[in-house]
């Protein structure tokens, strides 16, 4: 593997962590405040389907964006009234939700496009640029090259390569989604809000006698989570891919999930869970089958493997991933 | 003091939360431009208008017993596992490893040793989920949901690179041998002078079905193990206080849980196929978990809430076939059933309950 073969893994492994770290940013705000969400997925594809639909009908991607939004935030809406208000099971209701987002999308597509559950494919202003970083070569220096821009940074210097290669030339969901991990534990471990968060889902009770509402603040945890998720799914369908197809969430919500216990609840080892397991996914994307020492390694186990390194991490043997203590347990106030 | 008379708790809890979500599928039929009331006719006249219909609809409904009685096993222990899915893929190739390398005389023989292989198989991937969540205290649903795709994984290899015959094109294995095909209900009903329609796949498994539903019930009701699985699931620290060994009965009850979700594997891969492909399951081990909720976990329950959703999946295709309403509509109805009776259950209840606790009062 030459050295610019590593370079196009590393920069589809950026490309593909991107919905797996906003989406394990959304878990992370859910979970510290001990609401467990399974509906990461759901969420996700809801964003997706409805940011692509809202993208081609106007031709703004930004309006797609906000509808995303909008959808990933009325999912999150009906899992905090059946998780807090109806003290409901979580874990049942991210099932449902789930369920609900992988019907509705290929129902709603149908009833829409006809198009047998997709989205008709977004051209120009309905999807992400890609932008080209200061000094980096971009489409603009290829065309005045005359060159395809793969050529054109083949011949550049190593550190040219890095940083047009990988760097540069990404959407600005991917910067966006980067300044998320530092703005997220600002937010969790330097802020009043992201104390009383971490606090309502260790011990709500003590949260509740300083005077603090245990319900508001998971509900705004929540919503926080709706809006990461829609960042997630617009990304998916107005970045990586140009518009919706079903289940195009393709269990990324699951593998966030898994990142999500892999980085024990933390903000920059979600980064790096995140992009471990997007590397995972670039390398089973490029190559067929990989030799590791003269053995040779199946594409379906560099499927698996973020699945079990989770179970491998949550066995405890390497590490021990300690979920926040009051995680799936509605608050009853006492009276 | 029980806010409310049993019945109300059995049957009307579950059938508003059944009438809410219908209520709203006919809502979403009538946004995308059906009418809900054709919606319906199709649906019923497929599933049950001809013994075609019926065949298919018994024949979802056998799956769904398998996996329903499954997931509520499990919550009788009060854990939850989703991973009925991966321990009936998993199943269904210990189905098929015996079937294609067992010779097998006749098929009843093959009956039981493919159902004991697939119970084998679904129970021994329930049993690391298990263990790691009695011993080392790992959540139940996080590493079901992994084993789910792990299992996704490993089947796929395994027909791809292992058990597909030379030659062959699709990830499949080969055909099993003649005598480990199951008679049909076809095959059955003839012999009593009944004309059951000859294509449809229910067989025999329906039986079995019926059988495991008995088990269940004599197993959480008159045996001490139930006792034992249904005090861990009312309370942990009072199980352990009357000296039941909580690790064991919640590794017992989820290697339950994960043998007859595997055993399913006798209705689709052995009764319906006759060989192992990529996606025999066809998420019947999601449904399970609406199955349950809606049975309330009770197997008599859950044989009623698998023949409903018997006849929506067969209704649900008659209607993707007639209209242009996709298919997809049953995944909405089934997230819909699972919002309402397991989620939003106390949304339901809570005004029952007062409404109860108010009858109450004016009556002495």
């Amino acid at each position: 593997m030459d050295f610019l073969t590593l370079l196009q893994v590393l920069d589809s492994t950026i490309r593909l962590a991107t919905p797996l770290l906003l989406t394990c940013l959304a878990g992370l705000f859910s979970e510290r405040a001990g609401i467990f969400d399974i509906g990461l997925e759901g969420k996700m594809l809801a964003a997706a389907f409805f940011s692509a639909a809202m993208a081609f009908m106007t031709g703004s991607v930004w309006l797609g964006l906000l509808a995303g939004i909008a959808a990933s935030m009325a999912l999150s809406a009906l899992h905090g009234l059946a998780s807090i208000t109806f003290r409901g099971n979580q874990l049942i209701s991210g099932v449902a939700i789930n369920f609900l987002a992988s019907g509705l999308t290929v129902l709603i597509a149908q009833a829409w496009f006809h198009q047998g559950g997709r989205t008709p494919s977004l051209i120009g202003g309905a999807r992400f640029e890609q932008i080209t970083l200061p000094f980096a070569l971009g489409p603009m220096d290829a065309e005045a090259a005359g060159l395809p821009l793969s050529k054109l940074i083949a011949q550049a210097g190593p550190l040219q390569q890095i940083y047009s290669e990988v760097i540069s030339g990404q959407t600005i969901l991917v910067y966006f989604a980067l300044l998320c991990v530092p703005a997220t534990s600002w937010l969790l471990y330097r802020t009043r809000f992201g104390l009383r968060l971490r606090a309502v889902g260790e011990n709500p009770a003590a949260v509740d006698t300083a005077g603090v509402s245990v319900v508001g603040i998971r509900f705004a945890a929540v919503a926080i989570c709706g809006v990461l998720c829609g960042l997630a799914g617009a990304y998916l369908a107005t970045a990586l891919q140009a518009g919706f197809v079903r289940e195009m969430s393709a269990g990324r919500g699951y593998i966030a999930l898994a990142a999500l216990i892999f980085a024990k609840w933390r903000p920059w080892y979600a980064l790096g869970a995140t992009l471990l397991f997007g590397l995972l996914q670039a390398v089973a994307l490029r190559f067929q089958s990989i030799d590791i020492a003269g053995i040779p390694v199946p594409v379906q186990f560099m499927d698996a493997l973020p699945y079990i390194l989770t179970v491998v991490i949550l066995a405890g043997f390497v590490g021990k991933a300690i979920p926040p203590r009051a995680g799936g347990e509605p608050y009853v106030k006492e009276r | 003091m029980q806010k409310m008379p049993q019945w109300a708790d059995v049957i009307l809890v579950p059938l508003i939360s059944l009438i809410l979500a219908g209520a709203l599928s006919a809502l979403v039929i009538l946004a995308i431009g059906e009418s809900p009331y054709e919606a319906v006719k199709i649906m019923v006249q497929g599933a049950f208008g001809t013994t075609n219909g019926w065949g298919y609809t018994l024949y979802y409904a056998t799956s769904f017993i398998f996996t329903g009685l499954a997931v509520a096993v499990a919550f009788h222990a009060a854990m939850f596992n989703i991973g009925g899915e991966g321990q009936a893929m998993i199943g269904g190739l210990g189905a098929a490893l015996v079937c294609l390398f067992v010779p097998f005389p006749h098929w009843t023989f093959a009956l039981l040793g493919g159902f004991g292989a697939a119970m084998l198989f679904g129970a021994a991937w329930a049993f690391i989920p298990a263990y790691l969540q009695a011993k080392r205290g790992s959540h139940i649903v996080i590493t079901t949901i992994m084993f789910n795709f792990i299992a996704a994984a490993v089947l796929n290899y395994l027909l791809v690179n292992v058990l597909r015959p030379t030659g062959g094109m699709d990830p499949a294995t080969a055909k099993f041998p003649e005598p480990t095909h199951l008679p049909t209900l076809h095959d059955m009903l003839l012999p009593l002078g009944i004309q059951f329609s000859k294509s449809a796949p229910a067989n025999v498994s329906l039986i079995m079905a019926l059988l495991a539903c008995v088990f269940v019930w004599l197993l959480i009701w008159r045996t001490r193990l139930g006792y034992e699985i249904r005090a861990l699931g009312h309370s942990e620290s009072g199980a352990i206080y009357a000296g039941i060994s909580a690790p064991k009965v919640a590794i017992i009850s989820m290697l339950i849980s994960g043998a007859l979700a595997g055993g399913m594997a006798i209705n689709n891969v052995m009764g319906e196929a006759e060989r192992l492909v990529m996606n025999s399951v066809e998420g019947a081990g999601f449904i399970g978990i609406a199955v349950a909720l809606m049975g309330r976990n009770h197997p008599f329950g859950v044989l009623l809430a698998a023949i409903l959703f018997g006849f929506l999946y067969q209704g649900g295709a008659e209607l993707a076939l007639w209209t242009s309403i996709p298919s997809e509509l049953i995944v909405v109805i089934q997230a819909l059933v699972i919002l309402f009776t397991g989620a939003l259950d106390n949304m339901v209840r809570m005004p029952l309950e007062r409404l109860f606790l108010s009858l109450r009062r004016t009556e002495p």
